[in-house]
């Protein structure tokens, strides 16, 4: 099984760190990490932290984290940048962005990052939406590693409700590390072990780290290369134009 | 003829900045299964440290096979020793001491 951490919180800024970030990764058993970049991020940072990623054995992806305020500044971001990443992730702030974010084709991930019940947006009309458009849902397992006590227990009931709904239109759920600092970074296997605490069961969270996420990331690639048109649709050869 | 009680042991790796104490990670782990699942989920356990090796930050754990899961999910959300952020990964899970012993390479458990 090939697992892949989708939200590693690395500076761009600190090469050093970043390069110990990714190599700590390896170590627990990852191959693929997806990294979340500023929506400027200059080439060259890019291909260093590629370059960092290749030595480790790491397969490096692109990740941008939008936390638009309203579903028009949502739309306005994903004309702009969506082409520039490989993976787009919307953190909801709000029920409109939910909605405009779980219906939109171009977004790969749902997030909310409040632990307070009232600020996540997950519901049923949300995850009817996100079935259609194979939009998936994130699980951040350092925000339950670093919440306590009443906080940990509404995050956790949050997510019971949120994953029970996701499972039960469909829609896909992928969990990620969500790690600022090594001490956050898990095993895969330990992450999905965490699946328990909010109705996961080991196959399904084992999946939400491997499967679902290397599929997201293969999609967009194929989206990305050149010669796609459309899904089931590229161009093989070019015919000679006449003059 | 089976055992009554099947259990099943964890070698762990614990990862922090400074040394701890045999005692202080036998309380972190135990408070991790209660703080998760209570007294009721913590009695189920049977949890248990056998070995432990400070200065390379091994650890062994011993618990009933029906509590793994939940053994596991509370080791993963361990964050603190005592006063020290730290993180404690599992590195093998096995029926005995023995198998688990043969299944961690360069085993510390020979010490």
């Amino acid at each position: 099984m090939k697992f892949c951490d989708l939200h590693l919180y690395v500076s761009s800024a600190d090469l050093e760190n970043a390069g110990r970030m990714l190599a700590k990764s390896s170590e627990l058993g990852y191959v693929r990490v997806a990294v979340p970049l500023p929506p400027n991020v200059k080439e060259e940072v890019v291909h260093s932290l590629r370059q960092i990623s290749q030595r480790r054995g790491l397969d490096f992806v692109t990740r941008l984290d939008l936390a638009p305020k309203s579903p028009g500044e949502l739309l306005s971001d994903l004309r702009r940048f969506r082409r520039r990443f490989e993976v787009v992730s919307v953190l909801c702030g709000s029920k409109p962005v939910a909605g405009q974010a779980a219906k939109d084709r171009r977004v790969d991930l749902l997030c909310f990052s409040s632990v307070s019940p009232r600020r996540r947006f997950f519901g049923f009309a949300e995850a009817e939406l996100a079935s259609g458009s194979s939009t998936a849902l994130e699980v951040d397992v350092a925000q339950i590693l670093s919440a306590n006590g009443s906080e940990r227990v509404g995050l956790l009931a949050s997510l019971r409700k949120e994953v029970a709904i996701a499972n039960s239109h469909d829609v896909p759920l992928v969990i990620s590390s969500g790690a600022s600092n090594p001490l956050l970074l898990r095993k895969p296997h330990d992450c999905a072990s965490l699946g328990l605490l909010f109705g996961v069961g080991s196959s399904l969270a084992l999946k939400a780290l491997s499967d679902t996420p290397a599929q997201i990331v293969d999609r967009n690639r194929v989206k990305q290369s050149q010669g796609y048109v459309s899904p089931g649709v590229r161009i093989v050869k070019e015919g000679l134009k006449s003059d | 003829m089976t055992r009554q009680v099947r259990r099943r042991y964890l070698a762990l790796k614990l990862e922090c900045d400074g040394s701890v104490e045999q005692r202080v990670v036998a309380d972190s782990i135990f408070g991790a299964v209660l703080r998760l699942f209570g007294e009721v989920g913590a009695s189920q356990a049977a949890l248990r440290l056998i070995h432990f090796d400070g200065k390379a930050g091994y650890a062994v754990v011993r618990c009933s096979h029906t509590a793994l899961p939940m053994v596991r999910a509370a080791i993963a959300s361990i964050t603190k020793i005592g006063d020290q952020p730290a993180a404690v990964h599992v590195l093998r899970v096995s029926g005995t001491l023995k198998s688990l012993s043969k299944k961690v390479a360069g085993s510390f458990l020979s010490v």
